[in-house]
């Protein structure tokens, strides 16, 4: 073996063992490390503190709501308050919450791998989606925007107060901490699996990591140069926007579909990917389809680039490009329904275990299905045309960014816990919280659906008195799904000092990363593991422990 | 000299002579094949950077397969966007009541 | 003889730690192409918007200029490859010259591109300039867009011969036989002469000879 390569039996016993949590205690051991499962939970604190500031906004936005007028908020400030909603929930949480997380954890520790490609862009990657939250914070407290996380032109360029710039130059900063986390994933995953490890091998959940990554790497940087656009636009009135000078508004929108929409899939490919994770191990069976569920993957990120315009049906766009991108937008549930038939079809004679991430999970198919189903509704121009800019769309994509997603986020959190911190939480009381949120969801989002089609407007807070009974009903619901979505930081954290210590495989689970203790030591395995079966091979052998606390 | 000089400079003197055709070309009254010219000339150029100077010729799957999806996303944006930029429109008439989205293309 | 870059976490095979750092260029690269394709997207989208102004107001751009700065970089991305054969066979002072002729090309580039920016300052067609004035509001349009694309160009034209010329400083770069940060910074560079490609006939040749 050549000196220049790193000899695994030659480091000590000790630090071989060491959890990562361990391996340092002090600030700079945290701050400047390039430990992806550091990193990892740099991001998941950084997330849930930006999680928890678009969720004051939509306090303020469902408060606002309970009544016909205008009363809590002005339309000025109500403006505000959806913009930086939008803004925070997007770019500072969605986007970076189970990649970022989840992926940064697990991408290294799934293929064998000691960490990603590129440890130290890593830890850059965080630092600049940092810097960016920073500058947000910043508008936020300077007054935010009033123009929709969307920047519509010519509202930006033009005519809104506020601190549109500051705003503009935050997402602009964010993109690079999402290119660069993709382009390591995309090289990790290429160059870093463990011997034997062939591609027909892969948990699904690294192929939803690599087909986001891929979005990652080719959407972001149209976002940046539409927002330098923009910003040129604002600033120096460079008239692509436009008409007078004949530039045209309809562009800003085609440029920043043509991220925003890949986007979404950003927000739902890495759940889909939990989502294969936390099915086959609670049936403790193989996946129904891998192949097909794989490249599903593949293809909702291709298709995903193909639809945006579905965004600008009644914007003037013309009528046959709208009929193009209705067409693209009915194919791309495909590959979606088909994931959802597989994992049906896993669980069926399944060996089930109910456990709370299996509650989640359950969760997700209702919840995404609904959202799915809803997307093809939005996809048909016909529909479209009349629930464009209703509560329609706003509950479409909350049961699927939220009701899908988020909930996939907290079945991934309750999933890979003892994995991440060695600890078991409580049972019983993570099973009240999936039940908690389901049906906060539930009540907080089913009845904008119906307030949509009724021809609630999206973004007004004043609205005719009929439709007050359902608004109180979403706002119930929303303060029921605040306080699912509190219990887990509580019994989590509890945990973290009372919780039982977890077991190498607490779940009985297939993947390399339940082979390595819990939690992991810092090069996160003691051997280099070599992979010789699919990566679904259950009944285990030694499923070790199946008993979880 | 090495055994590869030659052939890089024998890929620069093709590129020269690309770039004297495209301008002679742009001086031709080709009428609206002008710039597919223009772009079809670019595109050889391009491709001869590709394949000899940044080595495509000699990368193995994986790499070529990276500068093929850029290539086909940037496809991706530049043909739909062009969707609807060539399908849209123009009133029949200055302010004719009934004119509809349907009209004639361009 | 040095002939590797140091071994990092977390790689245990030089092969494999070089592989990754040029598909990780790659990829990087595909970024950069498509944040240019987005300008490309605005330049279309405007072009059938307004096919006779977008016309007309390219046949006012110094096409001699942007020919020449098309011969430059393309030369430039010569030395560029040039720089990577010497390096993988050896011969150092040679890659070192190639890559310092390289720069030279982009500061050619940069110095015609300038005297063009002179040029159209002292026509008063740069845009916001007191002295600005334009026979269309399509026309100012035109010029902004040329200015943000080239202006984009320019900048990452920079970082470009920023990293040719640590590339060639570089000691121990210019003796990896594998050569791995030079050929990277080559497929860097490459790019840049990529867009030029592509801009040249966007914004010089739609109007060229009219």
């Amino acid at each position: 073996m050549s000196a220049a390569a790193i000899d695994l039996e030659r480091e000590p016993e000790d630090v071989e063992r060491t959890s990562y949590l361990r391996a340092g205690y002090s600030l700079r051991s945290w701050f400047f490390t390039t430990d992806h499962k550091r990193i990892a939970i740099l991001y998941l604190v950084s997330i849930t503190f930006f999680f928890a500031i678009g969720g004051v906004a939509a306090a303020l936005i469902r408060l606002d709501l309970l009544t016909p007028a205008p009363d809590l908020l002005s339309n000025d400030g109500y403006n505000r308050a959806f913009s930086l909603h939008g803004i925070i929930m997007v770019w500072f949480f969605l986007i970076p919450s189970i990649p970022n997380t989840f992926g940064n954890f697990l991408v290294p520790l799934m293929i064998g791998a000691r960490d990603l490609a590129f440890p130290r862009l890593n830890l850059l990657s965080w630092y600049i989606y940092i810097f960016a939250g920073l500058l947000t914070l910043a508008v936020v407290l300077g007054g935010g925007v009033d123009t929709g996380w969307t920047f519509y032109t010519p509202l930006t360029t033009m005519y809104a107060n506020g601190m549109v710039v500051l705003a503009v130059a935050a997402v602009f900063i964010s993109g690079f901490s999402t290119i660069l986390t993709g382009l390591n994933f995309i090289v990790t995953i290429h160059k870093l699996r463990a011997p034997g490890l062939t591609w027909s091998r892969l948990p699904l959940f690294i192929w939803s990591h690599y087909a986001v990554s891929l979005i990652f790497v080719l959407a972001t940087p149209v976002l940046a140069l539409t927002l330098l656009l923009l910003l040129a636009e604002r600033v120096f009135g460079i008239g692509v926007f436009d008409p007078s000078l004949g530039g045209d508004p309809l562009l800003f929108q085609h440029l920043f579909w043509f991220y925003s929409h890949p986007a979404v899939y950003i927000m739902v490919l890495p759940a889909l990917g939990v989502m294969s994770e936390l099915i086959t191990s609670a049936a403790h069976k193989q996946i129904f389809g891998y192949w097909f569920v794989a490249y599903a993957s593949i293809a909702i990120a291709v298709i995903g680039f193909l639809v945006w315009g579905h965004h600008m049906f009644v914007a003037g766009q013309s009528l046959y490009a709208s009929t193009v991108f209705s067409f693209l937008s009915l194919a791309v549930a495909v590959p979606s329904a088909i994931k959802v038939f597989n994992w049906t079809a896993t669980l069926y004679k399944g060996d089930i275990d109910i456990s709370a991430p299996l509650l989640f999970a359950m969760g997700f198919i209702v919840l995404f299905v609904a959202g799915g189903l809803t997307g093809l509704m939005l996809a048909m121009l016909a529909i479209d045309v009349h629930v464009h800019d209703t509560y329609f769309v706003v509950a479409h994509f909350h049961y699927i960014m939220v009701g899908g997603t988020v909930t996939a986020f907290f079945g991934a959190l309750h999933y890979w816990w003892p994995k991440i911190t060695g600890r078991m939480y409580n049972e019983m009381l993570a099973r009240i919280a999936a039940i908690t949120i389901l049906v906060g969801f539930n009540l907080t989002f089913f009845p904008q659906f119906m307030l949509g089609y009724e021809g609630m407007p999206r973004r007004y807070h004043v609205y005719p008195q009929a439709f007050q009974v359902l608004q109180v009903l979403s706002s119930a619901g929303a303060g029921l799904l605040a306080v699912g979505y509190l219990m887990p930081l509580f019994y989590l954290l509890w945990s973290l000092f009372r919780g039982a210590r977890a077991p190498a495989n607490p779940w009985g689970a297939t993947g390399l990363e339940w082979t390595t203790s819990s939690p992991p030591p810092k090069h996160n395995f003691t051997e280099q593991p070599v992979v010789v079966r699919g990566p679904y091979h259950y009944p285990l052998k030694h499923p070790s422990s199946r008993d979880h606390g | 000299m090495s055994p590869a000089l030659p052939r890089l400079l024998l890929v620069w003197l093709a590129l020269l002579l690309l770039l004297a055709a495209t301008l002679g070309a742009a001086f031709l009254p080709l009428g609206p094949a002008k710039p597919w010219i223009g772009y079809s000339i670019a595109a050889a150029k391009a491709g001869l950077v590709l394949w000899f100077f940044m080595d495509m010729r000699r990368e193995g799957g994986l790499m070529r397969l990276a500068t093929g999806a850029a290539l086909l996303w940037i496809a991706f944006l530049l043909c739909l966007v062009a969707a609807d930029y060539l399908t849209r429109s123009r009133p029949a008439g200055a302010g004719e009541p009934g004119a509809t989205n349907a009209g004639e293309p361009l | 003889m040095a002939e590797q870059r140091e071994l990092h976490e977390p790689f245990h095979q030089p092969e494999r730690q070089a592989e990754a750092d040029r598909l990780g260029m790659l990829v990087f690269l595909g970024s950069e192409a498509m944040l240019f394709g987005g300008i490309f997207a605005a330049a279309l989208a405007l072009r059938f918007l307004h096919p006779q102004e977008f016309v007309s107001a390219s046949s006012h751009m110094k096409l001699w200029h942007g020919t020449l700065n098309t011969a430059v970089l393309l030369t430039s991305s010569l030395m560029a490859a040039i720089a990577v054969e010497a390096a993988r066979s050896g011969r150092r002072r040679s890659a070192g010259r190639a890559l310092w002729g390289a720069v030279a090309s982009a500061l050619v580039f940069l110095a015609v591109k300038a005297h063009e920016y002179w040029l159209e300052y002292r026509e008063g067609v740069i845009p916001g300039l007191p002295n600005a004035h334009f026979t269309s509001g399509f026309e100012q349009l035109f010029m902004n867009l040329y200015f943000a694309a080239t202006g984009l160009h320019a900048l990452h034209l920079v970082v470009g011969m920023v990293l040719l010329g640590i590339a060639a400083i570089n000691r121990r770069a210019r003796e990896d036989r594998r050569a791995v940060l030079i050929g990277n910074v080559a497929l860097y560079w490459h790019l840049v002469d990529l867009v030029w490609i592509f801009l040249y006939p966007t914004i010089y040749l739609a109007g060229a000879g009219e």
